[in-house]
C-alpha cells in the first residue's frame, strides 16, 4: 500500500459520537504515527476516555490551515458536519457554517498542504435528494432530481460540489467520499435513534418509506479501512436489505401515529422557530420519499460488507427494549393463548355433548 | 357505433355455446364444484358398473360432496362446515386458524422481508391476489391464451396496452400473469410517476411489486430475472375516449424497448380487450383535471352521477392474449440507436393491434358470458 499513511492524520469533528470514535479507532492502529483531533469544541466526558492517545488541538475549520501546515498532515478525516441544527449552539445558521463554511475552509487547507496524501470526506446518502421521479435505488452516479428541501441534504450538495473542486486541482490526493445511511446500532444517538426509542412514533399519512440503516460500528470499520487503505471514489454505505418504515416500527414494537404530511412539514417548522430541536425537514423528506441505495461499489471496492440493514436495526431494538410497546415474544403468547383458549373451548363442548 | 356493437343479435348464442369449452381450462383449479355435475355423475356410474373399487381422485369429491356430509372439502373453497363437526386433530379449521394467528403475528411483529423496490410477496399472495382474482374470475370472467409465450425462470418485459380510466388493466395482466404461470410469477409493473405522487396508492403500487417507470428500475428488474409489465401508452391510453377504443395510441419514446435492449430481455406483447368497456369516458372536463392535478377528469355513464356507485367498473367480458415473444439479444449493442429502438417499439404496437382485433372478433358481445 503506497500512501499508507505513517504520519500524521488530522480528524475534524473529534467532540461528536463519530469523531472521537473514530480519532481512537485510529490512535489504535501502530500502523498510524499521529492521530490530531481538531474540534472548536472540548470533547464531553462521555468521550474524554476515548481521546487518551490522540492530541486534541482546540480551533474552528478557519484554523485548519496552520494545523495541517504546521502538522504536516499526511491524511485528513472531515467529519466534523451537524445533522440537525442545534438551537443551543445558533440553529441552522451555526449548522451551515460548520457544514458548508467549514468544509470549505479544510479543503482550502488541504489544497495548500503538499505533504497531504488522503483525503476522507463523510457524506450522506442524502445527497440523492427526494423526489416522486426518483428510480427506487440510488447508484453513486445517480444526479438528483430537484434541490431537496432539507438543510442538512442541501449542505451536503454543496460540500461534494467543493470535494469534486478539490479532487480536479489535488489528483495526487486520494479522496474518498462516504455517503452514510443513516447510522444505528445500540450505542448510536442521533435524531433518528431518538424518533425510534420513542413508544409512540409519527408517520407520515398513506406513506412506507423504504428504510436503509447502516450500523455505527460499521461506519468506524469503513472510515478506517479508508483511511488505512486507498479507496478513491464516492461509494454509498448502508446495510443490505431494506426494511419499511412500517416494518421497522413494528419490529420495535412501537406503535405508529399516521399525521398528514403537510401537517408534519408545518409542526417541523413550528418546532424549529420554537428554537427546538427537533425533526427537520430532512426527517420530513426521508419519511415521505424513503431512500435505498446500491452498494455494489462499496463491496467491491473494500472486499468487505457492513451488516445488513436489518441486524443493525435489531441490534438497535435489542439496546432499546425498554421502549418498546409490543414486542414479538408477546405476540406470540398471545397467538399461543387464543389457540389454547380454543382448544379448551372445544374440549368443554365436547364434554357436554 | 362500430362494428363489434353493431351484430349483437344472432351470433351472441352461437359464440357463447363456443366460448364454455374455451372456458373450462381457465376454471379448472377450483370449477371442480360448481361444474361438477355432469363429469362427477360420469365417473360415479363408471366406478359402479365397472369392479366397484374407489376409483382415483376425482370421486373422491364427487359422491362425499352428494352425499352432504363432506369429511375434508378437496378444494380450497371455505366450505360452511359448522365449527363443532370440526374436532378432528388434523382438522382444516384448526389449521386455517393457527396459519391465519401465524400470519397476523408475523405482520403485527414486521416479521417478514420487504425487497429494495418495496415488494411485500407475502402481502401480495395471501391479501391482494385473492381480493383481485375475484375481479379476475368472477367479476370479468377473464380468459387468458398464450401464457406459454411468458418465460417459465428468468426476465422478460411485457408490453401491454393501456385503457379503461382506471388503470385496472394492469393490476388484472398482473393478477393473469400470477395466476396462469406454473410457478405463479408475479408481474412487476412500472408506473406512472403520478401513482408514486399518491399517499396511500403509491404504497399499495409498491408493496404490490410495482416501481417508477424509468429506465433504471427497469434495467434493475430485467437484470436480477422478473417479468416487467410496462405500458407504453400511458396516459395517452388510459385516457382516451371511448369513440377510440382499441386503437393504440402513440408508444412514447421507446425507453422501454432501450431497457430490453440493454438486458439482452425478450419483449411479449400483451393484447389486453374488455378494459376499454369498464369506464367507458364520454367526455373529460379539462378545467376541473387542471384543478385536482390530474391528467384527466372522467366523465362516464354511471361518474360522476351515482357518485361513488359510478366507481363500480362495468362487468365486461376480459381476454388477454400474450404473444410469441420478440427477442432482442442480438440487438443487444444497438440500445442506442435510435433507428433500431423505433422499429422494435412499432413491431410490439403492430403486434399488440393486430391480436386486438383478433381478440375482438371473438368477442362480439364485450359484456357477453
Amino acid at each position: 500500500m503506497r500512501s499508507r499513511p505513517t504520519g500524521s492524520v488530522v480528524v475534524t469533528g473529534v467532540s461528536r459520537f463519530l469523531g472521537a470514535h473514530v480519532a481512537a479507532r485510529l490512535a489504535a492502529d501502530d500502523r498510524i504515527g499521529r492521530v490530531v483531533g481538531l474540534d472548536p469544541h472540548a470533547p464531553p466526558a462521555e468521550f474524554a476516555h476515548l481521546l487518551d492517545g490522540v492530541e486534541q488541538v482546540r480551533g474552528d475549520a478557519g484554523s485548519a490551515s496552520t494545523v495541517i501546515a504546521d502538522l504536516e498532515a499526511e491524511a485528513v478525516v472531515h467529519l466534523a458536519l451537524a445533522t440537525a441544527p442545534d438551537p443551543q449552539h445558533g440553529g441552522r445558521a451555526a449548522m451551515k457554517e460548520q457544514n458548508v463554511i467549514g468544509t470549505m475552509h479544510l479543503l482550502a487547507a488541504c489544497q495548500q498542504a503538499p505533504r497531504l496524501r488522503k483525503l476522507v470526506m463523510r457524506s450522506s446518502t442524502a445527497a440523492y435528494g427526494a423526489s416522486f421521479r426518483d428510480p427506487a435505488v440510488f447508484t453513486e452516479d445517480t444526479e438528483p432530481r430537484e434541490v431537496p428541501r432539507g438543510g442538512f441534504a442541501r449542505d451536503i450538495l454543496d460540500i461534494e460540489g467543493y470535494v469534486r473542486g478539490f479532487r480536479r486541482r489535488r489528483t495526487d490526493v486520494t479522496a474518498t467520499v462516504l455517503r452514510f445511511a443513516p447510522f444505528i446500532g445500540s450505542s448510536a444517538d442521533t435524531t433518528l435513534t431518538r424518533y425510534f426509542a420513542r413508544p409512540v412514533v409519527p408517520t407520515v399519512l398513506g406513506r412506507d418509506p423504504r428504510l436503509q440503516f447502516l450500523h455505527i460500528d460499521d461506519a468506524l470499520e469503513i472510515i478506517h479501512r479508508s483511511v488505512v487503505d486507498d479507496h478513491a471514489g464516492t461509494f454509498n454505505v448502508a446495510g443490505a436489505g431494506v426494511l419499511s418504515l412500517s416494518q421497522a416500527i413494528r419490529r420495535a414494537g412501537r406503535i405508529p401515529v399516521p399525521v398528514l404530511e403537510p401537517g408534519l412539514s408545518a409542526a417541523s417548522n413550528l418546532v424549529r422557530n420554537l428554537g427546538r430541536s427537533g425533526y427537520g425537514l430532512d426527517q420530513v423528506d426521508l419519511f415521505v420519499h424513503g431512500r435505498v441505495v446500491d452498494t455494489t461499489k462499496l463491496v467491491g471496492e473494500f472486499g468487505w460488507s457492513p451488516r445488513s440493514t436489518a441486524d443493525a436495526f435489531d441490534d438497535f431494538v435489542a439496546g432499546h427494549r425498554g421502549g418498546a410497546v409490543l414486542r414479538r415474544e408477546q405476540l406470540a403468547l398471545a397467538e399461543q393463548a387464543i389457540l389454547d383458549g380454543i382448544r379448551q373451548a372445544r374440549a368443554t363442548v365436547q364434554e357436554k355433548a | 357505433m362500430t362494428e363489434e356493437s353493431g351484430r349483437p343479435d344472432r351470433p351472441p348464442r352461437k359464440s357463447t355455446r363456443k366460448a364454455a369449452p374455451r372456458r373450462a381450462p381457465a376454471q379448472k383449479t377450483n370449477g371442480a364444484t360448481r361444474r361438477g355435475s355432469v363429469p362427477a355423475t360420469d365417473f360415479t356410474i363408471d366406478a359402479t358398473s365397472s369392479n366397484g373399487t374407489t376409483p382415483p381422485m376425482p370421486n373422491g369429491s364427487g359422491p362425499a360432496a352428494a352425499n352432504g356430509s363432506a369429511p375434508i372439502p378437496a378444494d380450497d373453497r371455505p366450505a360452511p362446515l359448522p365449527p363443532s363437526v370440526a374436532d378432528q386433530p388434523g382438522d382444516v379449521w384448526d389449521d386455517r386458524v393457527a396459519k391465519g394467528l401465524a400470519f397476523l403475528r408475523r405482520r403485527l411483529g414486521g416479521d417478514y422481508e420487504v425487497d429494495e423496490f418495496g415488494f411485500d410477496p407475502e402481502l401480495t399472495d395471501k391479501v391482494f391476489l385473492p381480493l383481485l382474482r375475484l375481479l379476475y374470475r368472477d367479476w370479468f370472467r377473464t380468459e387468458v391464451f398464450g401464457v406459454e409465450n411468458l418465460p417459465a425462470n428468468g426476465s422478460a418485459l411485457v408490453v401491454g396496452n393501456h385503457s379503461g380510466t382506471v388503470a385496472l388493466d394492469a393490476i388484472m395482466l398482473a393478477t393473469a400473469v400470477n395466476d396462469r404461470t406454473p410457478n405463479r410469477r408475479h408481474l412487476r409493473l412500472l408506473g406512472a410517476d403520478l401513482v408514486f405522487r399518491m399517499p396511500i396508492v403509491s404504497e399499495l403500487a409498491r408493496k404490490s411489486g410495482g416501481t417508477v417507470a424509468c429506465n433504471p428500475d427497469a434495467e434493475r428488474l430485467l437484470s436480477t430475472g422478473e417479468l416487467v409489465g410496462v405500458f407504453p401508452e400511458g396516459f395517452k391510453g388510459v385516457g382516451k375516449q371511448y369513440a377510440q377504443r382499441y386503437k393504440l395510441q402513440r408508444f412514447g419514446r421507446g425507453g422501454f424497448v432501450s431497457a430490453a435492449l440493454r438486458t439482452g430481455t425478450p419483449i411479449v406483447p400483451a393484447a389486453i380487450v374488455g378494459a376499454e368497456e369498464i369506464y367507458p369516458m364520454l367526455a373529460d372536463i379539462k378545467p376541473l383535471a387542471r384543478l385536482l392535478g390530474l391528467p384527466y377528469f372522467p366523465v362516464t355513464p354511471t361518474f360522476p352521477w351515482l357518485g361513488p356507485l359510478g366507481m363500480l367498473p362495468l362487468p365486461s367480458k376480459w381476454l388477454i392474449e400474450f404473444s410469441k415473444p420478440i427477442p432482442t439479444t442480438h440487438l443487444q449493442d444497438q440500445a442506442d440507436d435510435p433507428l433500431v429502438v423505433f422499429n422494435l417499439a412499432d413491431q410490439v404496437r403492430e403486434t399488440i393491434q393486430q391480436t386486438l382485433h383478433t381478440l375482438l372478433e371473438r368477442r362480439p358481445d364485450p359484456f357477453g358470458r
